[in-house]
């Protein structure tokens, strides 16, 4: 049923949400921030994202209110237009074609018919701030060329650029100067601070700007952390300036609140800090926010904040200072150094998060999970300094055990290592820590892999050092009459010749190890830890190791540095084939005997999928990305695919994630990312603008689909599916507390009634035009509960009547005949 | 959000015994009183009743111990020849005792000469005991018989002759008065009722059985003999539960705590052993000077008697506990503070702030939460921090590395002040788990003080210590690599099975790279 599309690449999630600054809502209830080509929209109160506004071309670079309409929101990006959006419906209402790359959105309640951008002119960095008058007219799209300028030479970030005084004047920052256009005088003033020159005041560039709302005084951020407060700049010889100082490093954003009383700032240090009355004295803290204040907003309403941070997080928080949510995106400022890996049990994407963390993401829902602290110890923001690094992890035993590694290098001869390992609790849901090993190597640990056949009831762990050693660790019973303990400990020490462990690798049943040695590859036997063979290839360093799994069991997959990929026969213990590939990532399906390979050339990387078995690729794609791949990892659908063509076999039960260097994460579909949202979420997103209510979902559906009957667009739509859209309404009832609900009587006939309408709108497919007069004549009966029979019985009526029609049809054909014979032959006589 | 992270304080695994809530109790005794008898003492019997005096059998004489005289208060002495078992009544008041020459006499403790004599046993009664209904007196003897006896007419009631060998122990129920065991040399523990006059119950234990004993439910039966104990439930018709064999000489007598938790066992190879009576596992062992013989346990556990076979008794008494709670206890706040204001209902228009619930920081980490990072670093070298708990101090230092200012807590200190970092890293330095650590503090501080070296001569001297250390630690990890090196020789001309042995590197490397200038 699924047509033979071709396989894209297409980007799945975890764009960055703190790209630009968040924007509250006139009523506080929805945020608004940028995610790659879309605008999110999130509650404030359950941090869930209510709408994607999806109809960008390329990245959002700014959103900004409708001040004239505060149900609107108007949002500009790269592809050079400006969209007008009714939020709550999610519905695009109007798109201006600017024709330049827009770096930054600007409204004013006073400018009514105009917005400011920021756009570049012809030189790279050279930026100007125009305003762009929006043209009335009805249609849709509408071309918005009329452009007038008002300050060049400014920066392309939005943080350094602020209205003031209701719009009176713009202050923009530059490196070491300010300058303050002033719209009514149409005038600009210059403040230039003492530069780069003078050493003491060599960290005294700009970074941010803002206005407060009521005077006219502006803020601005510096990279050596102080903030200076400026007054009578109107006047160019007079203007005074205030210094407030606390942060030590570079103020990353400011804010003033809605009355202008406090001002916010943020850096490095990750603690939002509040000054009271502009004063040294007056200033309240929020720290630990996690990670460094990219951008603060304010909501126009003043009664919450939020602060978006370089990983990826937005944090609201109450006026009071109190974090009330937190809207998580995929973490992606640390370099990922633990690889892909599929958590079992959630289902989730696994690997590093924030500084000394694992996060749990999940595909299908674009969503961090939760965040798993494995470092444990307080994070200290300061630059330059050495961090302790998670650099390996592994999940074992169906998601029981989990091992990593993490290590601190601060000299090349002080290398600080500690393997822990973790064990899922059922009562808590959660990873606790069971075994901290300190200095489980000598030197850096290369390869953690656990042995995941079923035939091993005690759990083995194997990791691989650039020490020469391998070590395997097993759980032992450590418990006696006083506590029930278990504990791993280390059972088996392996090398080879001192040779550089550098992959190890479990077969399929566990019963043999490889243990790669540079250019070696050792096999094991895991009862008894023996060496059993070893293959050598003198090829290069072994970069890949992994065994075939299923019916290719018997071949291990190595693939060197040299760039070639060589399949032995554990069997005969001999070279099968190899293949001159030079591979970068390679992934074995965990269902089935498929294997991915990357491989890197100098115009980009290429995917190869095979088996271990014939060294015939059963699919090639070229050039999947321009960047290097670095992981890769297969994922079980959660509804197979059906492609039938041979190529594409082995996307039907997984699905292949990867993550290219610049860390975006991609993944082979044959649908459009709208496409990819499952009908229930859609069927959510349509009804987020009335108040969700557990009584609208029952009541407020029904009344839709009785609308929706004439709507025969939609009603296509539905009829593809089936199923699946009363699941919302019918889980809902079951969920909602007893207490809540009304009485059951005047529940029951919708509920039945939602249950069948599935079967009813498939039925009402066939004989579409007739239905509705046999509606009018069905009108006598009101009952909802006998609607769908009777549907059925008129469609089974209109089947005989059509077949008496057809029949009565071809009798007069043929009579008709008979008669033109007849008169002939009549003629004739 | 999340609050602040305690630092990471290093464990280190203790060495040695395990500490555990049994060797702590059981350690818990004063150093052993020890009272020479006339023979091997074969019995030690504590009264049940208070003052809880203990009767020691030993050669042809019964001494009557008080609880902590080291005299006897009592001694019975008149038996022509060698006197076996003496055994309390319930009620602490009557003594029975057997003998060599086959006759079994009852004593009051109040007096001197028997009170009944009861004559039948043609050789040595090694075993007496009295019946849960204190009238009666159960005895085997070396001429395989048991006999029951009368104490109001000090007749025989009955005879069992179904041993085949000695009769060397024996064990009436607390709870019946009609059931008793015995324990022979023919490998055998046989249950005998007195209704039936015949054993209801056999059991084999396969070698020579010294010592059996019912636990007081009834329901299992201990039994020594060889070097096992073996342990039967006596419910399920004399099945063995299980088989220990934890001694390495025949195992001579046993004894239950009075918890009733805990087995004790006695061995010629010198030791009491303690089992769970749960588990059955070992949980403690005593040592002694010479082979056991008899072992018995006072009321509450408060004494230990051990009689050995060189004639040697051994009183070990617990320690006393009285002394903790003198001092005065400091005034707490009344239960209603806790509760002041916590089921005030919430009004309409009141606004909830929960103040979150203060987590206890210890006072160095008080100090790094807000960066008062020397104070912390002071806090952690106080003498009292630096000798109990070295690992706190080297945590200190190493998270002090990691937030990147250790130079500037170690910095700016006076003579006082760096002569006790100097002092620490003296006693430390050359401790294996903390060198990577003190080693890098020890660079840092040469590279601070080196510009004021020779002002002081206290830290002069402390850095030439320090200096000296540090070339000793050197010689001894030279003269470690070359013993690993004969032994790495040694291991390769052995042959390649022996090669999964794994050799365990002592720190080395870390000091040869060291450089010490003062």
């Amino acid at each position: 049923m699924v047509e033979e599309e071709s396989v894209r690449v297409v980007r799945c999630g975890g764009s960055e949400l703190n790209f630009r600054r968040a924007v509250f809502s006139a009523d506080s209830k929805y945020i608004f921030c940028v995610s790659g080509d879309f605008v999110k929209v999130h509650s404030t109160a359950t941090e869930e994202c209510v709408h994607i506004l999806q109809g960008h071309r390329n990245l959002v670079t700014g959103i900004q209110l409708n001040p004239n309409n505060h149900l609107q929101l108007y949002s500009c990006s790269f592809d050079g237009t400006i969209k007008l959006w009714d939020y709550i419906d999610g519905i695009l209402i109007k798109t201006f074609i600017v024709g330049h790359k827009l770096h930054a959105i600007f409204t004013l309640a006073c400018a009514e018919d105009s917005v400011f951008v920021i756009i570049n002119k012809e030189k790279p960095d050279v930026f100007q701030l125009v305003s762009v008058k929006l043209p009335k007219s009805s249609s849709q799209e509408i071309e918005a060329k009329e452009l007038s300028f008002v300050l060049d030479y400014i920066n392309q970030s939005p943080k350094c650029i602020a209205f003031g005084n209701e719009g009176e004047y713009v202050a923009a920052v530059r490196d070491f100067y300010l300058s303050v256009y002033f719209f009514k005088k149409k005038t600009t003033s210059r403040f230039t601070l003492s530069s780069s020159k003078n050493k003491k005041h060599a960290k005294n560039n700009f970074t941010c700007v803002a206005c407060h709302p009521k005077e006219d005084c502006i803020a601005t951020g510096h990279k050596d952390g102080k903030i200076r407060l400026w007054r009578n700049f109107d006047d160019g010889k007079k203007y005074t300036y205030t210094c407030l100082h606390w942060h030590h490093d570079m103020v990353m954003d400011l804010a003033f609140s809605v009355t202008g009383t406090s001002l916010l700032s943020g850096g490095r240090e990750s603690v939002l800090v509040e000054w009271r009355d502009a004063t040294e004295k007056n200033k309240e803290f929020l720290p630990r926010l996690g990670a460094t204040i990219e951008h603060i907003s304010v909501s126009p309403a003043g009664d919450l904040f939020c602060t978006s941070h370089s990983d990826n997080k937005i944090i609201i928080i109450h006026r009071n200072l109190e974090a009330s949510a937190v809207i998580q995106g995929l973490v992606k400022d640390s370099s990922i150094s633990t690889g892909l890996m599929i958590d079992p049990r959630t289902k989730a994407l696994v690997l590093n998060g924030k500084p000394g963390h694992l996060q749990f993401y999940s595909l299908q829902h674009d969503k961090q999970l939760y965040n798993l602290d494995i470092i444990q110890q307080e994070y200290i923001n300061d630059y330059g300094l050495i961090q302790i690094e998670l650099t390996k992890a592994a999940f074992g035993c169906y998601g029981n055990w989990l091992a990593t590694v993490e290590k601190r290098q601060e000299k090349e001869t002080e290398l600080d290592l500690q393997m822990k390992l973790w064990m899922y609790n059922k009562k808590t849901q959660g990873f606790v820590l069971n075994t901290k090993i300190n200095m489980p190597h000598e030197d850096h640990i290369t390869a953690v892999c656990f042995c995941n056949a079923e035939k091993f009831e005690n759990p083995t762990l194997v990791t691989a050092s650039k020490d020469g050693h391998f070590k395997v660790w097993i759980l032992t019973d450590d418990s006696d009459i006083y506590k029930k303990a278990v504990g791993w400990t280390c059972d088996f020490v392996g090398s080879y010749h001192k040779y550089q462990a550098t992959n190890c690798c479990f077969s399929e049943d566990g019963s043999l190890l490889a243990v790669s040695f540079e250019e070696i590859v050792t096999i094991w036997d895991s009862e008894t830890w023996e060496l059993k063979c070893t293959f050598c290839q003198r090829a290069g360093n072994i970069r890949h190791l992994c065994f075939g799994r299923l019916t290719c069991s018997k071949y291990l997959l190595g693939a060197t540095e040299n760039g070639i990929l060589c399949c032995w026969n554990l069997l005969s213990c001999a070279l099968e084939w190899s293949a001159k590939l030079n591979i970068r990532v390679m992934e074995p399906d965990p269902h089935s005997e498929n294997i991915a390979a990357i491989s890197q050339s100098s115009v980009g990387s290429d995917l190869f999928v095979f088996k271990p078995s014939e060294p015939r690729p059963l699919y090639i794609q070229k050039n999947i990305s321009r960047e290097e791949v670095q992981w890769g990892v297969f994922v079980l659908r959660d509804v197979p695919e059906s492609f039938t063509s041979e190529a594409y076999q082995w996307l039907n039960r997984s699905q292949f994630y990867f993550l290219t260097k610049s860390q975006s994460l991609l993944t082979f579909s044959t649908k459009s990312p709208e496409e990819k949202l499952t009908p229930t979420s859609k069927q959510l997103l349509a009804e987020e603008s009335l108040p969700t209510t557990p009584f609208y979902f029952i009541l407020g559906k029904h009344r839709e689909q009785q609308d929706e009957k004439t709507n025969e667009a939609l009603e296509s739509e539905r009829v593809q599916l089936p199923l699946t859209e009363n699941i919302p309404a019918i889980s809902e009832l079951l969920h909602t507390p007893a207490h809540v609900l009304p009485s059951a009587s005047f529940l029951c006939s919708k509920f039945v009634n939602s249950l069948l309408l599935s079967k009813e709108t498939k039925s009402e497919e066939i004989p579409e035009d007739v239905d509705m007069e046999e509606e009018k004549e069905s009108d006598d009966s009101d009952e909802e509960n006998d609607f769908t029979e009777k549907t059925q019985d008129t469609n089974d009526t209109d089947l005989g009547e059509d077949i008496i029609h057809q029949l009565s049809k071809s009798e007069e054909k043929e009579l008709r005949k008979f008669r033109k014979v007849d008169y002939s032959w009549l003629t004739v006589l | 959000m999340a609050g602040y992270k305690p630092a990471a304080i290093q464990t280190y695994p203790v060495l040695g015994e395990k500490i555990t809530q049994d060797t702590l109790y059981w350690n818990n005794y004063k150093t052993p009183v020890q009272i020479k008898e006339f023979g091997a003492v074969s019995k030690v019997d504590f009264s049940p009743q208070p003052p809880y005096n203990y009767a020691v059998t030993a050669s042809s004489r019964i001494h009557i111990y008080g609880r902590y005289s080291q005299e006897p208060i009592k001694t019975f002495s008149r038996f022509k020849d060698t006197a076996y078992c003496a055994t309390f009544r319930q009620d602490g008041r009557l003594l029975v005792a057997g003998s060599e020459d086959g006759g079994v006499q009852l004593f009051d403790i109040s007096g001197r000469a028997p009170l009944r004599q009861f004559e039948g046993h043609t050789k040595a009664v090694h075993t007496v005991d009295f019946t849960a209904d204190k009238y009666h007196v159960v005895s085997g003897a070396d001429d395989y018989t048991v006999k029951l006896w009368d104490i109001p007419n000090s007749k025989e009631i009955l005879t069992f002759k179904e041993h085949s060998d000695y009769v060397r122990c024996g064990c009436a129920s607390k709870l019946n008065p009609d059931l008793f065991v015995t324990g022979s040399y023919d490998h055998t523990v046989k249950m005998f009722d007195t209704r039936t006059n015949k054993s209801v119950i056999s059991v084999e234990h396969g070698q020579p059985v010294e010592g059996v004993l019912l636990f007081p439910s009834g329901g299992l039966l201990a039994s020594a003999g060889g070097r096992y104990v073996k342990i039967w439930d006596m419910l399920k018709g004399g099945q063995l539960l299980v088989s220990l064999k934890n001694h390495h000489k025949t195992v001579t007598c046993l004894y239950l705590s009075s918890s009733g938790q805990r087995l004790l066992s006695g061995s010629l190879d010198r030791k009491v052993k303690v089992y769970s009576t749960t588990s059955y596992k070992v949980v403690h062992s005593f040592d002694y000077a010479a082979s056991i013989l008899s072992l018995a346990l006072a009321h509450e556990d408060e004494t230990i008697v051990v009689g050995m076979t060189n004639g040697i008794l051994s009183v070990k008494h617990r320690k006393s506990e009285a002394k903790k709670d003198s001092l005065p206890r400091r005034r707490r706040p009344a239960y209603r503070t806790f509760i002041k204001g916590k089921n005030y209902m919430k009004q309409r228009d009141d606004i909830l702030i929960n103040r979150p619930s203060k987590k206890h920081l210890e006072l160095y980490d008080r100090d790094l939460k807000n960066f008062r990072i020397s104070k912390a670093l002071d806090r952690v070298l106080e003498p009292s921090c630096t000798v109990k708990t070295p690992e706190i101090t080297v945590s200190i230092i190493k998270e002090l590395n990691r937030r990147g200012v250790l130079a500037n807590a170690l910095a700016g200190r006076d003579e006082k002040e760096i002569s006790r970092v100097l002092n620490f890293l003296i006693r430390n330095l050359s401790q294996p788990r903390f060198a990577p650590v003190l080693i890098n503090a020890a660079e840092i501080i040469i590279d601070i003080y080196l510009p004021v070296i020779g002002q002081s001569p206290v830290v002069d001297k402390k850095f030439l210590l320090l200096q000296g250390l540090v070339e000793k630690e050197i010689d001894y990890q030279r003269e470690l690599l070359e013993t690993l090196g004969m032994m790495d020789m040694l291991f390769a001309t052995m042959t390649r099975k022996e090669s999964t042995s794994v050799l365990q590197h002592t720190s080395d490397g870390f000091l040869e790279n060291k450089k010490v200038e003062s």
